[in-house]
């Protein structure tokens, strides 16, 4: 069992918690992953690693509550154990030599993002983070960004913070101006992460992309992670999660992803109404 | 006088039709009175060619003299001197091609049913045994066991036996390896694996799950941690694909992730959380014993066909004997010489067919069994909306990539001497992760050969 120690709302869909985890805190790196189970009947879903604190011995995660799983573990609170916590899997993020990175996160990809742009900011490397957001109340870790980045641009979708527009807009600008970066990082939806290898390409800028597909064990048992990348195939969970994002096949990641989205969704609703039932 | 009946007293089983829709166990096991008949078949051969035939070495005859006798606790200590897992062993051991295959009474009729009366001694022990052990005196030496699994938890049990603080390191959240994840409930009760884990830790062993040694620790770590030898029993589960177009489409699984959705993660039950997709027809690629489970599987969630899709004959099929005919009862279809070579998918990008070519059987190849080689212009497509790929698995290189000076052959297996001894000092190795995809049984005998040199070794040095 695994004690949550601190947790906090970001934003309405949005949970930070840190979780007791001494032996995954010793050896997570920026870039990788745990798996955990909330209960007994859970099932293991991947979260990458948002933060920890190798001394105090937590892993902080940031999930959005999309399903049944997150729904459960946003209904646990500081002071309850979760079932099952294991990691830190995956290969790190490569930052060696990096002198000046653009880093582009998308919604809850942020989370993933701001540990990488903050341990590249720590090797003194020049950190431009472009984030982006639905709205305004959807926005997570500014505060955390601007402290770690050399330039941040905030984007959202309707304009009501930051500039209105995508993250491709404002990296597009930045390139045109004149920026020149050893290499772009991109973390978040499947959607924004293929376009921005789209317009890197145009300019021939290294991408790395992290992927986050369905999986159970993350140790490369069962290939339910397995991607297309530069047409072979490859386990997300011990090959990556990083790729370099020229190479992914994204049209096929998208279409594994949407796999079981009819029974999450109704797993989902069947939870909520536990949850509303238990609240009468 | 011995029983001289030609025949095995049958085992009672579930009626095919009902237990297609079940996962409960399909064999039922003998009640006393049969298990005493059956042992009375047993002529005691003085050279007991059936106890060279078991891997792990039990003491067949006496075990069955102590049945016919109706002293089952007396069967249970005769076995468990050799067997860490009897209830396991009993059930899932290919006994026609080790104990069985070796009686006498084989030769002419049929073998004494060893493999029976092994699960029937130790069902019968679970059921009247208080769970009581003594605990051995503790030596003060500390040893590591990585993995869960067959070889895992049998070196481990016998370390524990010899007074060592033993202490296994598994994966997964669950202990029992392929027992648990691979295997399905209609074979092999989670509940008698979990017994047999608890009777470890009865005997003092620590189970710490979800540790992943190369990622959350590393060997050296471990030694780092006073443990004075080390036994890796990972296991092989890296899955293989075929290679062949349209594998990725939605609805091609590896028999690792279909087995793994259905029995460790209980997706069959409506309360789990994890999902599988639910399918109308279901083509399982592979001949072997993971298949049969497969096919089995999807049979119990509702498919209306699942077919066996294997490329060489019946003849040539590595699974046991007794799985194919449980697989035929229950309706899987056999396309044997039909080899797949492209999985077709609807605009979906779901799976809405495989297309394969019909086999013949030409000269025999490096493994004895004749070459398949493709009929010209037999192309043709199987209307399936699933597909499960059980062509093999190979060892995780995790380990293997962190561990220095760890030697492992082309196929990523570690390399060892006869008593399981890796190329670095105290570190020991076993079962599939050094034999590459075999049996529960084999993987329990490297467990306890390399508990023997372990215990070797550490007295060596003190």
């Amino acid at each position: 069992m695994y004690k949550i120690v601190r947790k906090k709302s970001l934003n309405p869909t949005v949970t930070l918690m840190d979780i007791e985890a001494p032996m995954v805190a010793k050896k997570a790196e920026p870039g990788q992953f745990i798996i955990l189970r909330v209960d007994g009947d859970g099932e293991r879903i991947p979260l990458t690693v948002a933060d920890f604190d190798r001394e105090k011995g937590t892993v902080t995660i940031i999930f959005q509550i999309v399903g049944a799983t997150t729904e459960k573990l946003n209904h646990k609170n500081e002071g309850d154990y979760i079932e099952d916590f294991v990691g830190p899997l995956g290969v790190a993020s490569h930052t060696d030599g990096l002198k000046k990175v653009a880093v582009v996160g998308g919604g809850v990809g942020c989370a993933i993002a701001y540990p990488i742009a903050k341990k590249l900011h720590n090797l003194g490397c020049e950190v431009h983070s472009i984030v982006g957001f639905r709205n305004k109340d959807l926005v997570i870790l500014e505060d955390e960004f601007s402290a770690v980045s050399d330039k941040l641009c905030m984007m959202t979708d309707d304009g009501s913070h930051g500039e209105k527009g995508l993250v491709t807009d404002a990296l597009e600008k930045l390139i045109e101006s004149g920026e020149k970066y050893d290499e772009v990082i991109t973390i978040g939806p499947l959607i924004m992460m293929k376009f921005v290898t789209k317009v890197t390409k145009k300019y021939d800028i290294k991408t790395v992309v992290s992927m986050n597909p369905i999986m159970i064990d993350g140790t490369g048992m069962c290939g339910g992670c397995r991607l297309t990348v530069g047409g072979e195939t490859k386990f997300a969970c011990v090959d990556g999660p990083d790729f370099d994002g020229f190479l992914v096949d994204f049209d096929e990641a998208m279409d594994r992803a949407s796999m079981y989205k009819p029974f999450e969704r109704h797993k989902y609703e069947e939870t909520c109404n536990l949850f509303a039932k238990e609240v009468k | 006088m011995p029983n001289m009946s030609p025949k095995k007293n049958e085992m009672p089983a579930q009626d095919p039709k009902e237990r297609s829709c079940n996962f409960k166990e399909v064999a039922l096991g003998y009640s006393k009175e049969t298990a005493i008949d059956e042992a009375q078949r047993c002529l005691h051969c003085k050279n007991k060619p059936c106890v060279n035939g078991c891997p792990v070495g039990i003491d067949i005859p006496d075990f069955i003299a102590k049945v016919a006798e109706e002293d089952f606790d007396g069967a249970y200590d005769i076995i468990t001197k050799s067997s860490s897992l009897p209830a396991v062993c009993g059930r899932v051991c290919p006994q026609e091609s080790q104990c069985e295959g070796k009686c006498v009474r084989g030769i002419k009729a049929e073998p004494v049913g060893i493999g029976r009366l092994e699960r029937f001694v130790a069902d019968w022990h679970n059921e009247h045994s208080t769970g009581e052990v003594t605990k051995p005196e503790t030596n003060g030496h500390k040893v590591a066991v990585i993995g869960a699994g067959p070889s895992g938890l049998t070196c481990a049990g016998d370390l524990a036996k010899m007074g060592y603080d033993v202490t296994i390191y598994e994966a997964l959240h669950l202990a029992g390896g392929v027992l648990v994840y691979g295997i399905p409930e209609f074979r092999l009760p989670k509940s008698i694996v979990q017994k047999e884990v608890d009777g470890l830790k009865a005997l003092g062993v620590k189970v710490i799950t979800n540790t992943v040694v190369g990622k959350t620790i590393s060997v050296d770590e471990l030694f780092d941690e006073g443990y004075e030898a080390i036994f890796i029993g990972s296991g092989a589960g890296l899955p293989r694909f075929m290679g062949i177009p349209g594998e990725n489409l939605k609805g091609v699984y590896s028999a690792n992730e279909f087995l793994t959705r259905v029995n460790l993660m209980k997706a069959y039950k409506d309360d789990s959380d994890t999902p599988i997709k639910q399918n109308k027809s279901v083509a399982v690629v592979g001949g072997g014993n993971v298949a049969m489970d497969a096919a089995r599987c999807a049979k119990r969630l509702g498919a209306e066909n699942v077919y066996i899709v294997y490329r060489r004959s019946e003849a040539e099929m590595p699974a046991r004997k007794e799985e194919v005919e449980h697989a035929k009862e229950e309706g899987i279809i056999f396309k044997t010489l039909n080899n797949p070579i492209e999985v077709i998918g609807d605009d979906q990008k779901f799976v809405s067919g495989l297309k394969c070519v019909e086999m013949e059987l030409g000269e025999p190849d490096e493994s004895g069994r004749r070459k398949p080689v493709v009929k010209q212009g037999s192309e043709f497509v199987l209307d399936v909306d699933c597909v499960v790929m059980s062509i093999g698995t190979s060892p995780n290189p995790l380990i293997k990539n962190t561990t220095k000076g760890i030697e492992t052959n082309k196929h990523g297996c570690f390399v060892c001497n006869e008593d399981g001894l890796t190329s670095r000092e105290g570190i020991y190795a076993g079962g599939d992760a050094v034999t590459g995809a075999a049996t529960v049984i084999l993987a329990m005998g490297a467990g306890k050969t390399a508990a023997k040199a372990m215990d070797e070794y550490i007295k060596s040095k003190n």
